[in-house]
């Protein structure tokens, strides 16, 4: 495997690769996103108890279930880059940070859009959407780590450290429910055994979660590549790259 | 030049523990700075919230765990900062000893400057809050065990900022959410204190948040000193 891998350490082949993958992620988000959505928000049967404001559940649940997979990937690339030295991984966490902070923004606003209906109020100090919390300030301290240096290895490598050591956090939210008995509803879909909700209001929920993950794949990609260039400036590739741009 | 024998793990800590104390001792105002800032922050949240007995007792525990947090934070920054400047950092980490035990022994002098005489000033702080009585001895605990946590884990605060000019507003921004959790449990073990329950579920917790930093804040710490050193 590593055979198979070591090609893309290279940064213009990454480039480049990256750049064949984006239009098949702009494409698959567009199409489950758009069939998600209309699925969920006009025909999913409204909820017995919640009525039609559960809708943002295919909202929020994403949203927050991104937010965190989002600083596990950032996690994972800031360990590879300090374990082998890997650029690239500095360069796909610097690309992960600022998409992260905004999906838990998302997840933090939809979750007191939803709360003011459901508890009558917008914000309670509860076990998950505090650490919730705590997760936004962490990326933006690794955003603001990232920004402080002028010097994008030494960047990296500081942001990377912080992001590992931030990483405990995770498994604080996700067991948050169960550790502490709080307001906040317990897991809905869990990755083994049956969700706890009825097929037609669970796959049009499977869809929009696709639908943003390929969001994000997009994103980062986009963000990925102008990482290496910004990174690459100096180097031949780039230049040439840049010139048969210019001529077409 | 004769060649000298490595010191060993133990000597090197203990040479490093004596020169920081040393250089506090020549400072003094460096202990007495974030002292007095914390018994200043203190006072004035019975001026803020007005003098009455009752909501004071009820929000003294989170009022002295904040002002220890600010005041830890406000003395973090001469931990590894003049060692930067004056360039000795950079020799400790020359030096052929292994970099988490140099950042150990800085981290407890730190902790014996600043920590130590936080948690002796605190029942005196505890008594001007109209703290309930049974909790003196939770809050004792709480900060005893807690406030080693705030300088492990400030240290690789200041680790990675050491090397930034304007390092002072990132670091805050950096450490507090990772001080949340020692907060949470040390508050919430005062509380408990006051209702006359146990309150060892939390102070369990708070050690093992100390023997996890310790573990682990140090190396994490001397790879961002790496970082920051070049």
């Amino acid at each position: 495997m590593w055979k198979w891998l070591h090609p893309y350490a290279n940064p213009e082949k990454s480039y480049h690769f990256t750049g064949k993958l984006l239009p098949w992620f702009n494409y698959l988000a567009l199409i489950f996103l758009t069939t998600g959505l209309i699925w969920a928000l006009l025909f999913a049967p409204p909820d017995y108890q919640q009525g039609e404001s559960f809708r943002i559940f295919y909202l929020h649940v994403p949203a927050s279930m991104l937010s965190m997979g989002i600083y596990l990937g950032m996690a994972i690339a800031a360990l590879s880059s300090l374990v082998w030295q890997l650029k690239l991984a500095d360069a796909s966490a610097a690309a992960l940070a600022p998409v992260g902070a905004v999906f838990t923004a998302i997840a933090l606003f939809t979750g007191a859009a939803w709360g003011k209906p459901m508890w009558g109020t917008w914000w309670v100090w509860d076990a998950r959407i505090t650490s919730e919390l705590i997760l936004l300030f962490l990326y933006l301290g690794v955003i603001a780590l990232h920004n402080a240096f002028e010097d994008k290895n030494l960047a990296g490598k500081a942001a990377g450290i912080l992001a590992l050591v931030g990483a405990i956090n995770l498994p604080i939210i996700h067991y948050s429910v169960e550790w502490w008995n709080t307001l906040h509803q317990g897991a809905t879909v869990s990755k083994f055994g049956k969700p706890a909700m009825a097929a037609e209001m669970y796959w049009p929920f499977l869809i929009c979660f696709l639908g943003f993950s390929f969001l994000v794949a997009a994103i980062v990609s986009i963000r990925f590549r102008t990482e290496i260039l910004a990174r690459n400036s100096v180097r031949p590739w780039v230049k040439t790259l840049v010139l048969t741009k210019e001529d077409k | 030049m004769n060649h000298q024998q490595p010191l060993s793990y133990r000597s090197a800590f203990m040479l490093i523990l004596k020169r920081d104390l040393t250089i506090a001792l020549r400072h003094q105002d460096d202990i007495i700075n974030p002292l007095l800032f914390f018994i200043i922050v203190v006072t004035l949240f019975p001026l803020g919230i007005g003098p009455e007995a009752n909501t004071l007792s009820r929000i003294a525990p989170g009022i002295i765990w904040v002002a220890a947090l600010l005041a830890t934070l406000l003395s973090l920054d001469r931990l590894f900062k003049s060692d930067h400047e004056d360039g000795s950092l950079e020799q400790m980490l020359l030096s052929p000893h292994p970099v988490f035990v140099l950042v150990l022994a800085k981290i407890f002098a730190h902790w014996l400057i600043t920590g130590l005489p936080l948690i002796l000033i605190a029942p005196v702080l505890a008594v001007l809050l109209h703290l309930n009585e049974n909790s003196y001895l939770a809050l004792m605990l709480t900060l005893l065990l807690g406030t080693p946590i705030l300088s492990l884990l400030g240290a690789i605060g200041v680790a990675l900022t050491v090397g930034i000019k304007k390092g002072g507003v990132l670091l805050s921004l950096l450490i507090l959410p990772l001080y949340i959790p020692v907060l949470i449990f040390a508050t919430s073990a005062i509380d408990t204190a006051a209702m006359n329950l146990p309150y060892n579920g939390q102070l369990a917790i708070i050690a093992a948040l100390f023997f996890g930093s310790l573990t682990l804040a140090p190396f994490a710490a001397g790879a961002a000193l790496k970082v920051s050193t070049n």
